[in-house]
């Protein structure tokens, strides 16, 4: 346990080393804070309050873009760079590896997420009575468990490359599979629907955590997802050494 | 403490080490000695638990390095050949890093303990970006001195360092060598010779040959031979050195020089050069024609003549066909 959290430090400190880190947080800011001045305007326009929604439904699709770009390094890097050797001659287990830089990334995350509460905060200023305050926490526990799998999906895909852009992008592809995969189930009838709607990553957001609604079978889904996603990553870590 | 039995490890269809066995006691040195692509990194990333064997057995300090490849890795202290550094970091956050993975106390001291034994303590604070090629190789050092390893496995550790540096590395390794063992592996005889107490050489997977490095020269050298040359006329001198008890044979080389050969273990140099001096000769040179390590080593290692000449001709005679 303990090299998971010297990982994960060490990972999460790395990120405010690098420009990359300064550069993603910025950019989901700035496109934040423009889509949150836009909203605000058109509902006032519209006589009608806005909600955290507005926040937090753009948020996903940010996230389902950078997050490849923040995770693409984690394994590959010191793959390429040989570190790796040095990580796994240290004795540390496999799964730790991943598992810590799992954690790492999942610190810096966290930290988006904490600077973006600014918009609820003066959200809360300007509607009146306040905004729902369930309705914020129940999307932000969805966003902190999406923003996990996502993270997991980035580290496990890191793992199987040694080239930074090659993990990006099958990382990317990976998620927008997931995250679209109902979008066929709308035309199929049956049991293969059920099956690709519970697949489908999105499904377990919208429907739910952004409306307020916090089911335990959506938390499982995700836990699930980020335990089977670093299970599969810290496979692919061993399978290196028999390659 | 290093125990190895029938290592084999093979990449695909190519064996890269062929069931290599030996032993290394504390307080030792032993030398790894081949040519490129002999198979010295993949035994010491197996020994290192980097990457499991195809098959056969070893441990280190009694752990076995597949089932108690954990313990292993705690005992060891590892430079790989292509140093691994994160250049983004300090040299003092690299060795807490590496500090904290091994769970150790007193990093501070520690850290810098290391980095005076690689004589880095004024970089302390500079990134691992920033360093040359010899400082990288240092620091790597450092990062496998830091929790004062009962083994230490160094591969090729003196490349790319100036030779002040080398004299430096030398004694470092030396000194942890008197009541550790040490692995290393190279390419540079005259390091090898200096430094091991034990030399293993290594050729396509296989050992070739394995002794101390004085003993290794001896063998193969066999008999003593020595080279003469005298200024005058050399008359019945040959004849009489070979009357010499000792001396096995003598060659004439032209007018002035001859070379004699002893049996093992005897040295009749001193009585050769008396007798050439009391002939009323000048004694012009006189240089034993032994085979050094190096010698030794092309020998062991170089492919069979026989195979390859055959080939080397055709090749050499191709291009002048599809020119005519």
């Amino acid at each position: 346990m303990r090299n998971i959290w010297v990982i994960a430090r060490k990972e999460f400190k790395h990120f405010f080393i690098s420009p990359i880190a300064y550069a993603v947080a910025f950019a989901i800011l700035l496109i934040l804070g423009i889509l949150f001045y836009a909203n605000v305007l058109a509902a006032s326009v519209q006589q009608s309050a806005p909600t955290i929604q507005i926040i937090l439904a753009p948020l996903t699709t940010l996230f389902l873009f950078t997050i490849p770009g923040i995770t693409m390094r984690s394994l590959a890097e010191e793959q390429k760079a040989g570190t790796l050797e040095l990580l796994l001659t240290a004795p540390v287990r496999d799964w730790e590896v991943v598992i810590g830089k799992w954690l790492g990334a999942m610190l810096f995350v966290l930290t988006i997420l904490a600077l973006t509460w600014f918009f609820p905060i003066m959200l809360n200023q300007i509607v009146s009575p306040g905004i729902d305050q369930g309705l914020m926490l129940a999307g932000y526990l969805g966003m902190i468990l999406l923003s996990g799998a996502f993270l997991a999906i980035g580290v496990m895909t890191s793992s199987f490359f040694s080239n930074q852009i090659a993990a990006f992008f099958a990382s990317l592809g990976i998620l927008l599979v997931l995250w679209m995969i109902s979008y066929p189930a709308q035309v199929m009838g049956g049991a293969g629907n059920e099956v690709l709607r519970y697949l489908d990553m999105s499904e377990h957001f919208y429907s739910t955590f952004l409306r307020g609604i916090i089911e335990l079978k959506d938390i499982v889904y995700y836990v699930s997802v980020i335990a089977l996603a670093l299970f599969l990553g810290s496979v692919s870590v061993e399978t290196r050494r028999w390659r | 403490m290093i125990r190895v039995l029938g290592l084999t490890k093979d990449y695909g269809s190519r064996r890269a080490i062929d069931e290599l066995t030996f032993d290394a006691e504390k307080g030792e040195i032993l030398g790894f000695l081949g040519p490129n692509g002999a198979g010295k990194t993949t035994t010491m990333r197996i020994l290192t638990g980097y990457m499991p064997p195809s098959a056969g057995k070893a441990s280190i300090g009694g752990f076995d390095i597949v089932e108690q490849s954990l313990e292993v890795r705690r005992i060891v202290g590892y430079l790989p050949e292509t140093v691994p550094l994160y250049p983004d970091m300090t040299l003092t956050e690299y060795l807490k890093y590496m500090a904290d993975l091994r769970h150790l106390r007193n990093t501070k001291v520690r850290i810098q303990k290391v980095l005076q034994d690689v004589g880095l303590e004024d970089r302390a604070n500079g990134y691992v970006g920033k360093l040359s090629k010899g400082m990288r190789q240092r620091i790597g050092l450092a990062q496998a001195l830091l929790h004062e390893p009962q083994v230490l496995i160094l591969d090729e550790p003196t490349i790319g360092l100036d030779p002040g540096q080398v004299v430096r590395f030398r004694e470092v390794i030396r000194s942890i060598g008197q009541d550790r063992t040490v692995l290393l592996s190279s390419h540079i005889l005259p390091e090898v010779q200096e430094l091991c107490s034990r030399v293993l050489i290594i050729n396509k997977g296989k050992i070739v040959a394995e002794d101390t490095p004085d003993q290794l020269q001896s063998r193969l050298m066999g008999a003593q031979r020595v080279g003469v040359r005298v200024r005058g006329e050399i008359g019945d001198l040959p004849a009489r050195v070979e009357q010499i008890a000792g001396v096995t044979s003598i060659t004439l080389h032209g007018e002035d020089r001859f070379e004699f050969e002893s049996q093992p273990g005897l040295d009749v140099r001193g009585e050769v050069a008396r007798l050439v001096v009391q002939s009323g000769l000048d004694l012009l040179e006189f240089r034993p024609l032994n085979m050094s390590l190096e010698e030794v080593y092309l020998q062991l290692t170089r492919s069979d003549p026989a195979d390859s000449s055959p080939d080397a001709i055709e090749e050499s005679e191709e291009p002048e066909t599809e020119l005519s």
